[in-house]
């Protein structure tokens, strides 16, 4: 009837993937690689070479000699291909090799304070020298959740309007907006704080959590209005066209079709203004200080926070109290992971 | 020039020419039609460049116009001036008048948002909104000009039917608007600028997108439109123009702005035009 021929039984075909690595391939590469580890950490033991990063780093030569070594029965265009790709590899690994480092050792420096309770109690019976199994960091994650929170509450809006204004508006100070935000997101975080604390501390006479939050915001709203506009920059004009050529009015387009549209990126632009100023340390030492107990009022008085609590026990110095501080440190990381991940919900629901 | 008008009328081109036009009388209506939109010496410039001139054309209500001519002639340019969507690009600039109802469009007075809703577009590339649901798209247009309606079933209904889409997507209506085919996707843009009533509907080559399939089914939605509506349609496609058109207008450009040639009955545009140049385009022999 026609040309087409078809297989005696068509149910037969399994799914495969033939563009997929051998099994025994991979286990050949894994194995190599774990002998090019085990070499690496014999050297590092005998040669005495800083720890984890001395070891990833000789890791990283042995396979780079390996490759060249193992490449050299290969075919002139294989070679290049092989070395190629391995150089890419290794390169992307070194440049996140600092931050796993920093990870590494928050980590390990940070769990021997870590006791129940720790999240829970503050330290205004406990002196740093104490046992570590008494005190906590409570007073310095409610402090800094307080303050981040009102400079999120404060910096959202005015970023994303910033944005609007900036790639919907496109008015006749466009320019001018754009230099500033510019020229705010290259403001040192000290300078933040010196600014206010001359115009709000000194003004209430005290130093305060509200004080903190306007330090923050200063250095989180060119972050978060870059981000916006960059995210905004992304829609395509055809959904403005769209809209106006429903009898949408502009800013009822930016509204209901343009921010829904990137309604995820516009949450990472929060996240990385969070980001930007949950680690800040200068502007709240000159505003918002630092407490040794709980304290909720960002209205009055001193607020505690995690790089203060973090930057104080430093100070302190004694064995106890570094231990403390590189708990702290931990604390702040795990509670940056964790906004992220909820943000990054938040943000994929529909 | 009027369609089905009787006798020449003349249309100056771009080099001061004058083209004859309109021709001998054809099949026209007995009664002359009612006038919906129409321009009057319609130019329009991006910046120093000319690009659309003196373009004077009517519209009979409830017909299709399809405008034909080659690429960069001018007849996108020119259905954005129809419903004010030209001005969005910088550096746009026009001049005559743009009447709907009698009343010029650009005049001081007119709300651009309120010409919009009257005069609804359908573009080439089907555009969605990706952050709304099937059904949130239909209704968008009442939600964004702030339309007082609270029938919305019935409007989400009655919309996806005429766009002939009803059938496909009712057990699916809060389903992502880009979960759906690229024929799909634009006949949901269609249901979407019906659903403020608009009395003329622009459509930029709205199927040169799409699949043949997909195009016959929005060739079929617009013939079942022009029952109610004014469409006016950009279509590169001669077919397509023959199909679905009451009327034709032809642009040209010799280089300069683009300009109309002629304007006529679609079945005389196709098989006895008065211009050379328009019986040479719609045979394929240029363009």
């Amino acid at each position: 009837m026609s040309t087409v021929e078809q297989s005696s039984n068509p149910m037969e075909a399994t799914p495969q993937k033939p563009w997929a690595r051998r099994p025994d391939e991979v286990r050949r590469s894994t194995l190599k690689l774990a002998a090019a580890a085990v070499v690496a950490l014999v050297v590092v033991l005998f040669t005495g070479m800083a720890g984890f990063d001395g070891w990833a780093i000789t890791l990283l030569v042995i396979v780079l000699v390996a490759t060249l070594v193992t490449s050299r029965s290969l075919s002139s265009k294989d070679r290049k291909n092989l070395l190629v790709s391995v150089s890419i590899t290794a390169l992307a690994m070194l440049a996140f090799l600092p931050w796993l480092s920093i990870l590494f050792s928050v980590v390990t420096k940070g769990y021997q304070a870590l006791h129940v309770g720790y999240l829970f109690n503050d330290m205004r019976v406990t002196t740093p020298d104490d046992e570590l199994s008494m005190g906590g960091v409570g007073h310095a994650i409610v402090g800094s959740l307080i303050m981040v929170a009102i400079a999120t509450v404060v910096t959202m809006p005015l970023g994303i309007l910033s944005g609007i204004y900036l790639t919907e508006v496109r008015g006749r100070l466009t320019f001018l907006v754009r230099f500033i935000v510019q020229s705010m997101a290259g403001v040192p975080s000290i300078v933040a704080g010196l600014f206010v604390y001359t115009t709000v501390v000194r003004t209430m006479g005290e130093y305060s959590g509200i004080a903190g939050a306007a330090a923050l915001s200063v250095l989180m709203l060119p972050t978060v209005s870059r981000t916006a506009e960059e995210v905004l920059k992304l829609v395509p004009d055809d959904l403005r066209s769209a809209g106006y050529a429903l009898g949408a009015r502009q800013w009822r387009t930016a509204f209901m079709v343009v921010l829904p549209t990137v309604k995820s990126g516009l949450i990472t632009a929060g996240i990385l203004g969070v980001a930007r100023v949950i680690g800040e340390t200068a502007p709240l030492l000159l505003t918002s200080l630092a407490t040794n107990g709980f304290a909720f009022n960002p209205f009055s008085g001193t607020l505690g926070s995690l790089p203060t609590y973090t930057f104080s026990l430093l100070q302190y110095g004694t064995e106890y109290a570094v231990a403390r501080a590189w708990s702290g440190a931990l604390v702040l990381m795990v509670i940056v992971f964790g906004l992220f991940t909820i943000a990054r919900r938040v943000g994929r629901k529909k | 020039m009027t369609f089905g008008s009787v006798g020449q009328e003349s249309v100056r081109t771009a080099d001061g020419a004058a083209v004859s036009v309109g021709g001998s009388p054809m099949s026209a209506p007995s009664e002359q039609p009612f006038i919906g939109l129409e321009t009057r010496g319609a130019h329009a410039w991006f910046g120093n460049h000319h690009a659309l001139t003196d373009v004077s054309l009517k519209f009979p209500e409830r017909t299709v116009t399809g405008l034909i001519g080659p690429s960069g002639c001018g007849k996108s340019t020119f259905i954005r001036l129809l419903n004010r969507m030209h001005e969005f690009i910088p550096g746009a600039a026009m001049a005559g008048q743009v009447l709907l109802n009698g009343k010029d469009i650009y005049a001081p007075e007119e709300d651009p948002a309120f010409v919009r809703l009257k005069i609804g577009m359908v573009f080439q590339k089907p555009n969605p909104f990706p952050a709304m649901t099937i059904r949130e798209n239909v209704l968008a247009g009442i939600k964004l000009a702030h339309l007082d309606r609270d029938d919305h079933d019935s409007i989400v209904e009655s919309c996806l039917t005429r766009a002939g889409l009803w059938k496909e997507v009712k057990d699916r209506l809060d389903a992502s608007g880009g979960s759906l085919s690229g024929g799909q996707q634009q006949r949901l843009c269609i249901a979407r600028s019906l659903a403020v009533e608009p009395e003329v509907l622009l459509m930029d080559e709205p199927c040169s997108a799409l699949d043949p399939a997909s195009t016959l089914r929005i060739e079929e939605t617009i013939k079942e439109l022009a029952e109610k509506i004014t469409v006016v349609i950009v279509t590169h496609n001669m077919q397509q123009a023959s199909r679905v058109s009451d009327y034709c207008a032809f642009f040209l450009t010799d280089g300069g702005p683009g300009y109309l040639v002629e304007a006529d009955n679609t079945r005389k545009m196709f098989t006895n035009p008065a211009d050379p140049r328009t019986a040479d385009y719609v045979q394929g022999k240029f363009g």
